[in-house]
């Protein structure tokens, strides 16, 4: 289908089912009001218990064919369950990369692998929730990377350093990225491939996981391969090409990301309006005052411009219709509106603002993540000028 | 034993309820609707009578205007069998309901039926007792537990003294009350599969019931603004203002 002729919102949903399942995703998420999230977050500690919840409600296995086990039911009803996680207050970064991380094994995997694993992971059995790619010395620029696999009979022997793995203590599988050829700069994306890593055998057997304290609750983590031996049969596709293979799943994750972003939003616009409604200062409410109400407007307005981008790109996405450019842009104005929107939030709840209780503070952390991963602006904005604004490579 | 619960169509519960300008109602264009929450509890009660295997079928039944299908996917989406949509676009009224209800059931014959206590919407709490009282039927109002025993149930009601245990032959009638049990969010897969379960479409007409209101509502009002509290020094003083400003005493 052409572009221009797809409506703006993907019409392979029906409207009402798609406002019934969001609010299926609300009702669950009541049940982990802000001080669920406030305690672990104090305790920098995984919400095991809304991981459970979401999975055993089968939201994880929502973009799996139902052939194994998922509900088929495309990108758009995916953004859709992330974006309410977010809006109800919650944080979906321990969970959104079972939901996609699969997609390279889904699209490249061979029959034989997609029967062993995509079941198990549609029913929440096997957790695939952690993506070794980034390295200390290769972030953006992947095709840097070190790590290696070296292909002996019937094993890959895999040596080297990941780092940002996140989720890596709470998944059984990682999706890992590793050279299986020497770097050759005539042919850059070259000589990488991807592998299963099963993790629970992989654990001091050659592979070891090191949390990293972040500034917000995330989860992440470095991970050491020494001489770690993998079965030959988990290499996802042909050996050489999983730099293409990976690429493919960025857009999906782009999106999703986005829907997040998008859900941030609409919670600091609604906590900001009902705290200015109510917070009464020189004998009127704040939200009265033009300089607390207009802020507050803005953002309203930013965020109901992102949801037509974040889902214009999901409809282009569930169409089969190639949406690098929608899906970028999605993730560099949804990560800004939401950063904007934390930061008037913020402002409009003063002192209390910085009060934990009031969860301002830490959803403010925890949005500005995104403007940094998956991709920094930059080079979103840097793709855009290149690829779809023929312009100069600048790097 | 087939199970039959009814489901209304109400404001959400997290939506703050605003009067109409001209008085005669209360605000509902583009306003959040969701099932009423005592029905909510009706309905995960009957679920789980028939995962327990004391009931055989759930059958939801919602009365009104075409969005009211949405309701009742709702509840075929937490686990109900199928549904029952009686549509009409007149308002009902607790009476008019406790009729169409009557006509539903003597085409269905279940052998127990839960409705919530009272809808959030207008707070009537008449229309279980209502249907009792027009099948003949008898009724367990409030119940906070409910076992069922043979051809009879043991219930346990909320009234305003605690607790209190009746046994009722069945065919009855249930009211549900908050601690009865926490209903269960519809998962993804029974979302999807709701949408195939079937949905039976009625109409007053065709039950023989007319459903024209009896009630009239002359006005509808906010409550007025509560004034704020005023703190006495004496007993004396409290005394004085309850007999001579508040007139209570």
């Amino acid at each position: 289908m052409d572009k221009d002729k797809l409506p703006i919102e993907s019409p392979s949903v029906d409207p009402a089912v798609l406002e019934q399942i969001r609010s299926a995703v609300r009702d669950l998420c009541k049940r982990f009001p802000g001080a669920y999230w406030r305690e672990l977050d104090r305790q920098k500690a995984y919400p095991t218990l809304f991981v459970q919840a979401m999975t055993e409600a089968g939201y994880l296995g929502v973009l799996i064919p139902e052939e194994f086990g998922g509900s088929s039911l495309g990108l758009t009803v995916a953004a859709a369950i992330l974006e309410e996680v977010h809006a109800g207050g919650g944080n979906a970064a321990a969970l959104h990369a079972q939901m996609y991380t699969m997609g390279t094994l889904l699209r490249h995997g061979s029959p034989e692998q997609k029967r062993r694993w995509l079941p198990e992971i549609a029913a929440g059995r096997v957790r695939l929730q952690a993506f070794g790619v980034t390295e200390p010395g290769a972030g953006t620029d992947t095709t840097a990377i070190r790590t290696t696999a070296a292909r002996s009979g019937d094993v890959y022997r895999i040596n080297g350093q990941k780092i940002w793995t996140s989720r890596a203590e709470h998944s059984d599988l990682m999706l890992l990225l590793a050279r299986t050829a020497s770097f050759d700069p005539g042919k850059k994306t070259a000589g990488l491939s991807v592998f299963l890593v099963d993790m629970r055998e992989a654990v001091g057997r050659g592979m070891e996981i090191r949390p990293i304290r972040t500034m917000l609750n995330h989860a992440t983590t470095e991970v050491f391969f020494d001489n770690l031996e993998i079965p030959a049969g988990n290499r996802i596709g042909e050996e050489g090409r999983g730099f293409r293979y990976i690429l493919d799943g960025m857009n999906a994750e782009r999106i999703l990301i986005a829907a997040e972003c998008l859900g941030d939003c609409r919670w600091f616009v609604a906590k900001a309006r009902d705290y200015a409604c109510e917070r009464v200062v020189f004998g009127r409410p704040i939200g009265q005052n033009q300089g607390v109400q207009f802020p507050i407007a803005r953002s309203y307005a930013e965020s109901e411009a992102v949801r037509l981008m974040v889902y214009r790109a999901a409809a282009l996405y569930d169409s089969g219709i190639p949406c690098g450019a929608e899906a970028n842009m999605a993730k560099l104005l949804a990560s800004e509106a939401s950063w904007r929107a934390a930061d008037m939030c913020l402002q409009t709840h003063g002192g209390f603002g910085f009060a934990e209780e009031f969860d301002v503070e830490r959803k403010f952390r925890e949005t500005r993540l995104y403007q940094v991963a998956p991709v920094s602006t930059n080079l979103i904005l840097a793709y855009l000028g290149e690829h779809v604004l023929g312009m100069p490579r600048s790097y | 034993m087939k199970v039959l619960v009814a489901v209304k169509r109400v404001i959400d519960a997290n939506v703050k309820v605003r009067v109409k300008a001209d008085n005669t109602g209360v605000e509902l264009t583009n306003v959040k609707m969701a099932m009423n929450p005592f029905d909510e509890i009706g309905v995960e009660e009957a679920i789980r009578l028939k995962e327990a295997g004391k009931a055989t079928e759930v059958v939801a039944v919602s009365l009104g205007g075409a969005p009211s299908q949405e309701t009742i996917r709702t509840a075929l989406a937490m686990g109900a069998d199928r549904g029952i949509h009686v549509q009409t676009d007149v308002e009902l009224q607790p009476l008019a309901v406790a009729k169409l209800l009557k006509a539903v059931i003597e085409k269905e014959q279940p052998g127990i039926v839960i409705v919530g206590k009272q809808a959030i919407d207008d707070d009537s709490n008449q229309t279980g007792q209502m249907l009792a009282g027009l099948l003949g039927w008898p009724q367990a109002t409030f119940a906070s537990k409910l076992n069922i025993e043979g051809e009879g149930a043991e219930v346990t009601r909320e009234v305003d003294g605690g607790l209190e245990t009746i046994r009722i032959k069945l065919p009855a009638i249930i009211t549900t009350d908050l601690r009865l049990n926490e209903p269960r969010y519809a998962s993804l897969p029974n979302i999807m599969k709701a949408k195939k379960k079937p949905i039976e479409a009625l109409t007053p007409e065709a039950l023989g019931v007319d459903p024209k209101p009896r009630l009239k509502t002359l006005k509808v009002v906010e409550p007025p603004k509560r004034q704020a509290g005023i703190k006495v020094k004496t007993v004396q003083e409290l005394v004085d203002k309850l007999r001579n400003d508040a007139k209570v005493i």
